[in-house]
């Protein structure tokens, strides 16, 4: 009886640790991974994640992917029609386009929780001739732990990430991509 | 007496005809921006929509308005928000991986509840029947004097 009596509270207990303990570990594993961010901090070149998923290619049939652009210096850049910044960047990234079809290199739009004919509308106010594919879900940029807009990606040749920009991109990184391009 | 019943056969189908589409006229006309919004969530703030401020959620509304206004009803809004944002814009817990805990752990809880009072219940029963309520104790005459002296004076 004692035995019993000791035991219920010791199990409700660990019940609710147990309730509590799995609320945390829901909590954060919502939070957007930075281990892509770790490793190029540290020097490291680590794969582009999800490279072969195929994507719905916005503004056109069939379907895209990163794999696709293997063996070219690729800037990603994840972006949305209703984020500000994305609109400020859009020309910049269109100029760079220009720049790197000539040295073997491309940029790659992918959008982010966006509406498919929102997305093409952007794509026609901002001339934009580069390929642009569509992530509805957000589960590709989920993979490059993207969780604001805009960011980016450079890409080298062999499909490993060299520079991140979390935010609006600047042209030096724009510059660092062209010349990796350039020079590789 | 034959055409009697079938008249009231065919009143009877004619009234649940009319109520169904009178239902699907209410339903349909109450199709409403607030009534989506608390249905759905704001697929970047992770919240539902009818509380979320941002430029997605924004754009989020605008395009429901569109949907509504174009007659489109309720579960063709929510389909249409499917075929652009992915299921997460129900809000409801994926089926694998972490999510599956959104629909485990009741289930575990209810069952946990049920096997406590299984172990509970006999030895609270058992102990109600061992030990049943004191008989009453009569009281003292000095004890009822003391009553009788306190009752007049309340009176």
């Amino acid at each position: 009886m004692t035995v019993r009596r000791r035991l219920i509270p010791i199990l409700v207990s660990l019940a609710g640790a147990c309730l509590i303990g799995l609320l945390v570990y829901g909590i954060s594993t919502q939070a957007a991974s930075r281990t892509l961010d770790e490793q190029v901090a540290r020097g490291e070149q680590p794969p582009a994640p999800d490279a072969t998923r195929a994507l719905p290619v916005l503004g056109g049939t069939g379907t895209g992917s990163l794999a696709a652009l293997k063996g070219k210096v690729v800037i990603l850049n994840f972006w949305a029609s209703w984020c500000a910044p994305c609109q400020e960047e859009a020309p910049l990234l269109e100029g760079a386009q220009k720049t790197l079809l000539q040295h073997g290199g491309s940029v790659l739009g992918v959008t982010y929780k966006d509406i498919t004919s929102d997305s093409e509308r952007f794509m026609r106010e901002f001339h934009l001739t580069y390929p642009n594919l569509r992530d509805g879900g957000g589960s590709f940029a989920s993979s490059y732990g993207t969780d604001q807009l805009p960011e980016s990606f450079i890409i080298n040749r062999r499909g490993n990430i060299v520079e991140i920009s979390r935010g609006e991109i600047a042209a030096p990184f724009v510059q660092r991509a062209i010349a990796l391009a350039e020079s590789t | 007496m034959r055409g009697r019943p079938a008249r009231l056969l065919r009143a009877f189908l004619a009234c649940v005809v009319l109520a169904a589409a009178t239902a699907g006229a209410s339903q349909a006309a109450s199709v409403s921006l607030p009534t989506i919004e608390r249905q759905v969530m704001c697929v970047t703030c992770k919240i539902p929509l009818n509380v979320a401020q941002s430029p997605q959620a924004n754009r989020e509304r605008e395009y429901i308005r569109t949907l509504i206004a174009e007659g489109h009803d309720e579960s063709e809004i929510k389909d249409a928000l499917v075929v652009q944002y992915s299921s997460a814009v129900l809000g409801l817990p994926q089926t694998h991986g972490f999510d599956l805990a959104a629909y485990l752990v009741p289930v575990v809880v209810v069952v946990g509840l049920i096997a406590l009072l299984a172990f509970l219940l006999p030895s609270w029963r058992r102990r109600s029947t061992a030990s049943p309520a004191e008989p009453s104790r009569p009281i003292s005459s000095e004890e009822s004097a003391r009553l009788e002296s306190d009752l007049a004076r309340f009176d």
